[in-house]
């Protein structure tokens, strides 16, 4: 196994704060990232709240370095997101890319890009599986799971490699409530076990279910960015309010 | 054309009874076209692969190079290979005119084949993949074997055109195996041969043989890639 700069289980992280600076993104002539700053610290989870197309994929992208800003700055802990910051995080999508192998296959992939050697990758599969409830599948191919539980995979995967911190894009739009109640209970089981947890989403009611801190994303610029009860309680500014009563927000 | 029907009877005779001399022809040409697709696969699939994942500059370029060298004429490669091959040639020392060795040349033919249809097959599946790996921060080397493992059961196609192209091909091997008998004739140059010598019945056997073998061929990969899509894919 790697050596890495990991404090779990404890308060502090080797990869947080996470500073964002003046952040910009364009593509095709238009501002989708419009000048984001933002300093997230470690033990909270971040819900990162907004309608669709307000810039909130993009950003999880550019913070974990998928893609490259057109200016701006992003740090953890002083570190741009590069290769070597990807290997204490992890991501999972909102349409789970499945490697075209065995459930247990797609796991233990993940490990060996980790650097985990062979007998520490077999232990922690099978720990992984059983955690997320898949153990009975283990041998069948990934791609012919069902959506909640090729998400629950991805999920499983992410959470293999041990990450600092686990970034969610909208993890759950396309399940139903049973499978999104599971792929939430997986979540918050790592947030208590000191995984750091930013999670990006357009609904509501998962947002209150999460959130230590809401930052309310609108037209690529940050609206608003609270602790959850003064976000859902009092909200700052006119899009959140809208947006939080079930208006709908351009 | 009595001639005809009873061509038919004598290929038919051949056939059943293991005729020696059709059953050396095809299993010469079973091992050379066997040998030059599985070098070819093991030039061309990596080409294909870093072709699609690297990002170069004249890298469109030579995208189109290797598309358009799938339809390399087979009688001017033979002519290049002969060239190379005869005495005079940079190659000529090594004495590799006229026999099986040189009939490699259909590597030449079959590898712009699997190089570009295996880039188009990994520039796809990079496509939907690259996030993923990203995030995983696998390397670069990994990555193009990820890609390439993952996509196995759309390469068999790949392997199979270029078999295709590979067994049914006369004129390069011709030029540089010389049809020299139970050295370097196959079926393809014995059809041609045993045309001209107006000898039908083995000609037209070795055609049986060589539809056979294609269909055969086919159907065996078809299967195999059924079983892999059954167990990888959705």
């Amino acid at each position: 196994m790697l050596e890495r700069p990991i404090t779990r289980h404890g308060a502090v992280s080797a990869l947080l704060p996470l500073v964002v600076e003046d952040l910009v993104f364009e593509a095709g002539g238009r501002r989708l990232i419009d000048g984001i700053d933002l300093t997230l610290e470690a033990g909270r989870r971040s819900v990162i709240l907004g309608p669709n197309g307000s810039g909130k994929s993009l950003f999880l992208r550019l913070i974990h370095g998928l893609i490259p800003p057109t200016s701006g700055r992003i740090a953890w802990n002083g570190r741009p997101p590069g290769r070597e910051v990807r290997l204490s995080q992890a991501m999972v999508f909102q349409q789970p890319v499945l490697l075209r192998r065995s459930v247990a296959a797609n796991i233990d992939y993940a490990l060996a890009a980790h650097g985990f050697d062979k007998a520490a990758r077999r232990a922690r599969t099978e720990q992984m599986l059983i955690e997320a409830g898949l153990e009975h599948l283990a041998r069948q191919p990934a791609r012919r799971l069902s959506g909640g539980e090729q998400q629950r995979l991805a999920l499983a995967r992410a959470l293999a490699v041990e990450p600092d911190v686990l970034l969610l894009d909208e993890p759950t739009s396309s399940l139903d409530p049973h499978a999104t109640l599971r792929i939430e209970m997986l979540i918050a089981r790592a947030a208590q076990e000191g995984v750091r947890i930013v999670l990006v989403t357009h609904d509501i009611g998962q947002a209150r279910r999460f959130a230590d801190e809401v930052v309310f994303l609108h037209r690529g610029r940050i609206a608003e960015h609270a602790p959850a009860e003064v976000f859902f309680d009092e909200p700052g500014s006119e899009a959140a309010r809208s947006f939080l009563a079930g208006e709908l927000v351009l | 054309m009595q001639d005809f029907g009873a061509a038919f009877w004598l290929a038919g005779e051949l056939l059943v009874s293991g005729d020696e001399t059709l059953a050396e022809i095809v299993v010469l040409s079973l091992k050379i076209n066997a040998g030059a697709v599985a070098l070819a696969s093991a030039i061309g699939m990596p080409l294909g692969a870093i072709l699609a994942v690297a990002r170069f500059p004249g890298r469109q370029a030579l995208v189109v190079l290797v598309n358009s060298l799938m339809g390399l004429p087979p009688v001017v490669v033979g002519l290049v290979v002969y060239l190379m091959l005869s005495n005079a040639g940079p190659l000529g020392v090594l004495q590799l005119l006229y026999t099986p060795t040189a009939m490699i040349v259909q590597t030449v033919l079959v590898t712009p084949i699997v190089a570009a249809l295996t880039r188009q097959v990994i520039e796809d599946m990079d496509a939907e993949y690259s996030e993923q790996l990203d995030s995983l921060a696998v390397g670069r080397l990994a990555r193009i074997g990820t890609l390439l493992y993952d996509a196995r059961a759309s390469l068999v196609t790949a392997v199979l055109a270029g078999f295709g192209r590979s067994v049914a091909e006369v004129g390069a091997v011709i030029i540089v195996g010389g049809n020299i008998n139970h050295v370097t004739r196959v079926m393809t140059t014995a059809i041609a041969l045993e045309t001209s010598k107006g000898n039908l019945a083995l000609a037209l056997a070795l055609g049986f043989v060589l539809l056979t073998i294609a269909i055969v061929v086919n159907g065996a990969v078809g299967g195999l890639r059924l079983a892999m899509v059954r167990d990888a894919h959705a």
